[in-house]
């Protein structure tokens, strides 16, 4: 029984999302840094008195304001999208998925945003202390805001704590701390929000070190690399640190993503990690997708093999074992989930059919099936698989991961080196004689927010074609709704964002040029 | 801590926490009032900037109540999420177009460099002050008078007509509602910006608009009243779960619910007397009295669609889809979970209210707005 998709209203329906999302994921790692960047700056002004603190922190806080209101015009969107464009997918996991977004608004947003009124305008109108606890409380509103978005993300990559119900047709919560503490929620919550810690901190050492450039507030700036220059090399040392952790994760639960990220089709034992590698088609297909090479590689031995089993001659699953299966390994094909998640979904089709046929023996029958350990386990745990066609068709883009991993893990690796020499220069009084790192700091602004997004690519593209891992393929999850309304929407959107992106940049850069107020 | 408590006590609670979450926000509203007045009330541009300047310091809770409103409404009536916002989709998308618009506004407004000019960022406050509170208005029209859905066997919606949501529009009884809300919210905006704004050129323009606004807002507000209550309405068998068309079904909800009667009886007497208040006295009080008034009304009219074996969003096309609390709530573990959860909404009130007063101490007039503070 296989269902007829909409592909067109499927992929439009991805492309509306992701464009939200990306433009999202834009302002609101500067939020989550640039938040804690300004409580540090403020918490000095109160415990020194010395008003150039206070200037340098109502500068930055300035531009956190330009970027702050963007980045919730655009949350919002993503809200309201999980029901108007994944209506399915609302239904069928609502039950688990939004409670973490009603926590996130009750907990964090109240917090964020009846404090950012105070910290904006409250100046003058409430004492320091209150005025500074104001700030540290949108810092952190800010990030415990994150904390409960990604819980409802990691739920999808990695879902536990629920159980499913025939009756309702759908999943419920069982265990709200087994959702919070999912590992993988763990791992990408302090990943995320110390990347979004890095972003902030290369912004300001960026624009500190163009201050520097032109000979400009070189207290401000001086002052400002130091305090971004310390938190940004704690926080990359977190990402790396993070970042380990969550890819041990991944290749516990998204095997087929961990295997994209290293374009390993063949499992091996000794896997070596690629540093930086080619790819090219080899000409070979699995099904309809390519198989690619690896031209100009260099490779660490052994360590791909220890980080994912602790053992450097561990065995790695490659994409043709995930999909064709490996019985010497314990691993089953993609046809023979299919098949399981087929009988399950036929039992359910069974079950609701009894139902409304009111056919009782039938009914209490069915029903037991789904209590019934090896059916939850060996059968229903592949439900998702019964929508596809064909096994390849779980495979996700091998280059656009392997490539946008690699970019990003290089790039953090930079932000640490550029860190280190933004505290040494400073330490030694060098910062305007080494222009050149000024310059490399200015140019690096880019090259952070390069990183950020391409980490949501690799999480995102990499489980496709999942919505949730091994329950409900994208197509399913597609609101009922024409390609045509879709489409009109996905391009009053590009318009709509990319018009403020513009606004944003240029109230952002002229804020920038004049500088703190005198 | 474990509290032994039924679902059907849990449906209930969180329909009241939905309810009253929409009660603040329709008061909250009182921003996208004020700025429905951008154009028509200030005659200067400092009297501008004071009337920008007072809502924008208030804008932020307005949004991040309505973010929680969608949030708890997922959370707590997922099926009632999937089938409205996936099936009336224009009418969602048009209120979330207008609030897009509003979040940037105030920030970029009035900042040197912003590509559009002042007047497109004034414009976007416009627009999000007058179709913000009116399609809200319609949407939750149509838990009394209906949508064209059909949910299937898995609760997958498909919806009656191409329009998607557009066709609310031409339902007079929802155009009510809308009109009611948008007049309401300016009437609120009104009251806010005399309690606010100290200039006295200013209070004079603004009882004036408070006349021409209450007006048409009463005539809306119980022109929709009367014909709800004298309508129909749809319940569900206790048994069976069938849906039947009753006759005077909200009246009875109202009269057979004597908190729900008590609700909306004060409150429509405490916005009264803040009309009173506001025309007749010139009070700057009269706008604690209107948000008095307006979260019980409010929430009295959701308790109305929601309570007493009432389908609260009723599907015109195939009665039978039509969603009650119980077939479109989440599991009982969830909305218990959720319940714990909603404990801490006191003290976010409190702190709310407490920041809320430490920056609205003084009032807002012409030297503060020629300061070096941040602006709007």
């Amino acid at each position: 029984m296989i269902e007829n998709f909409d592909l067109s209203l499927v992929n439009w329906s991805r492309a509306q999302f992701a464009l939200t999302a990306i433009y999202h994921w834009l302002f609101v790692p500067l939020t989550l840094g640039l938040s804690f960047i300004l409580a540090f700056m403020e918490t000095i002004y109160v415990r020194t008195g010395d008003e150039t603190w206070k200037k340098i922190t109502k500068f930055w806080m300035t531009l956190f304001g330009i970027n702050f209101a963007i980045g919730v015009a655009t949350g919002i969107i993503l809200e309201f999208e999980f029901g108007t464009n994944w209506s399915n997918y609302s239904w069928f996991v609502g039950d688990i998925f939004g409670a973490p977004l009603a926590v996130e608004g009750i907990m964090a947003f109240f917090l964020e945003s009846t404090f950012v009124a105070v910290m904006f305008f409250g100046w003058n109108k409430v004492s320091k202390r209150f005025h500074l606890a104001s700030t540290w409380l949108v810092a952190v509103g800010a990030n415990l805001s994150a904390l409960w978005i990604l819980v409802a993300n990691a739920w999808m990559e990695n879902p536990v704590g629920m159980v499913f119900n025939p009756d309702t047709a759908r999943n419920e919560m069982n265990s709200f701390s087994e959702v919070v503490f999912n590992p993988v929620a763990i791992d990408k919550f302090f990943h995320t929000v110390t990347s979004g810690f890095v972003l902030a901190s290369v912004f300001v050492v960026g624009i500190s070190s163009w201050f520097l450039i032109r000979r400009r507030e070189e207290v401000l700036a001086r002052k400002s690399i130091y305090i971004a220059g310390i938190f940004g090399l704690v926080s990359a040392l977190l990402v790396a640190f993070t970042g380990d952790t969550s890819a041990r994760t991944i290749a516990k639960v998204q095997p087929v993503k961990f295997a994209a990220m290293e374009a390993l089709y063949e499992g091996k034992t000794d896997a070596g990690l690629t540093v930086i590698g080619v790819l090219t088609d080899s000409g070979e297909r699995i099904g309809e997708k390519k198989v690619h090479d690896m031209k100009m590689k260099i490779e660490i031995p052994g360590l791909l093999s220890f980080m994912t089993t602790g053992r450097s001659d561990g065995y790695v699953p490659g994409i043709r074992d995930l999909i064709n299966g490996n019985p010497e390994k314990g691993i089953i094909s993609v046809a023979e989930m299919m098949d399981r998640g087929r009988y399950a979904r036929q039992v359910l089709v069974d079950y609701k059919m009894a139902k409304e046929l009111g056919d009782n023996d039938s009914m209490a029958a069915l029903a037991a099936k789904f209590e019934d350990r090896d059916f939850t386990e060996n059968y229903f745990r592949y439900f998702g698989y019964s929508y596809f066609e064909h096994p390849w068709q779980v495979i996700p883009s091998v280059p656009v991961i392997f490539y946008s991993f690699r970019v990003m893990v290089g790039l953090g690796f930079f932000f640490i080196l550029l860190f280190v020499l933004a505290i040494w220069f400073h330490r030694r009084e060098t910062l305007e004689k080494n222009r050149w790192f000024l310059w490399l700091a200015l140019i690096s602004i880019p090259l952070a927010y390069l990183a950020s997004e391409l980490g949501w690519i690799v999480t995102e593209m990499g489980r496709q074609p999942w919505i949730i891992q091994n329950l409900m393929p994208v197509q399913v999850a597609v609101s009922n709704i024409s390609t045509g309304a879709v489409q009109t929407t996905f391009w009053l959107f590009a318009v709509l964002f990319t018009a403020l992106l513009t606004a944003e940049i240029s109230i952002m850069v002229r804020q920038i040029k004049n500088g703190p107020k005198h | 801590m474990t509290m032994f408590v039924s679902y059907l006590f849990l449906r209930e609670y969180w329909w009241l926490i939905i309810s009253l979450l929409a009660g603040l926000l329709v008061f909250l509203m009182f921003v996208q009032g004020g700025q429905s007045f951008i154009f028509s009330l200030p005659r200067n541009d400092m009297q501008r900037k004071m009337v920008v300047n007072a809502l924008g310091r208030k804008w932020e809770f307005t949004f991040t109540t309505l973010v929680t409103f969608g949030g708890a409404f997922f959370a707590s009536f997922p099926l009632f999420y999937a089938t409205s916002f996936g099936g009336a989709y224009w009418v969602w998308m048009a209120i979330l177009f207008s609030f897009i618009i509003q979040a940037v506004a105030y920030e970029f407004r009035s900042k040197p460099a912003n590509v559009f000019g002042t007047r497109v960022f004034d414009t976007f406050l416009f627009l999000n002050g007058c179709l913000g509170p009116f399609l809200i208005g319609v949407a939750v029209a149509t838990f009394f008078t209906g949508s064209d859905f059909r949910l299937d066997l898995f609760n997958r919606v498909s919806w009656g007509t191409g329009w998607h949501g557009l066709e609310a529009l031409v339902n007079p009884v929802n155009l009510l509602l809308g009109l009611a809300v948008l007049f309401l919210a300016r009437v609120l905006g009104l009251m806010y910006l005399e309690n606010s704004i100290d200039d006295a050129e200013l209070t004079l323009s603004i009882r004036k608009a408070l006349i021409r606004n209450a007006i048409p807002f009463l005539v809306f507000f119980l022109a929709f009243v009367g014909f709800m209550l004298s309508g129909n309405g749809y319940r569900p068998d206790t048994v069976t779960g069938e849906i039947t068309i009753v006759r005077h079904h909200y009246l009875h909800n109202l009269l057979g619910n004597i908190f729900i009667l008590v609700f909306f009886a004060g409150g429509v007497l405490l916005v009264l007397s803040s009309l009173w208040l506001g025309i007749f006295r010139g009070s700057r009080k009269a706008i604690w009295y209107a948000g008095s008034g307006t979260v019980p009304v409010v929430i009295a009219l959701f308790l109305m669609a929601g309570y007493g074996e009432t389908a609260f969003y009723p599907s015109l096309t195939d009665p039978d889809s039509s969603l009650t609390l119980a077939r479109a709530s989440s599991s009982y573990f969830t909305l218990k979970t959720m319940m714990y959860v909603s404990f801490i909404i006191p003290f976010v009130v409190a702190y709310i209210w407490y920041a809320w007063s430490s920056i609205n101490r003084k009032r807002i007039d012409s030297e503060e707005m020629t300061g070096e503070e941040h602006m709007y």
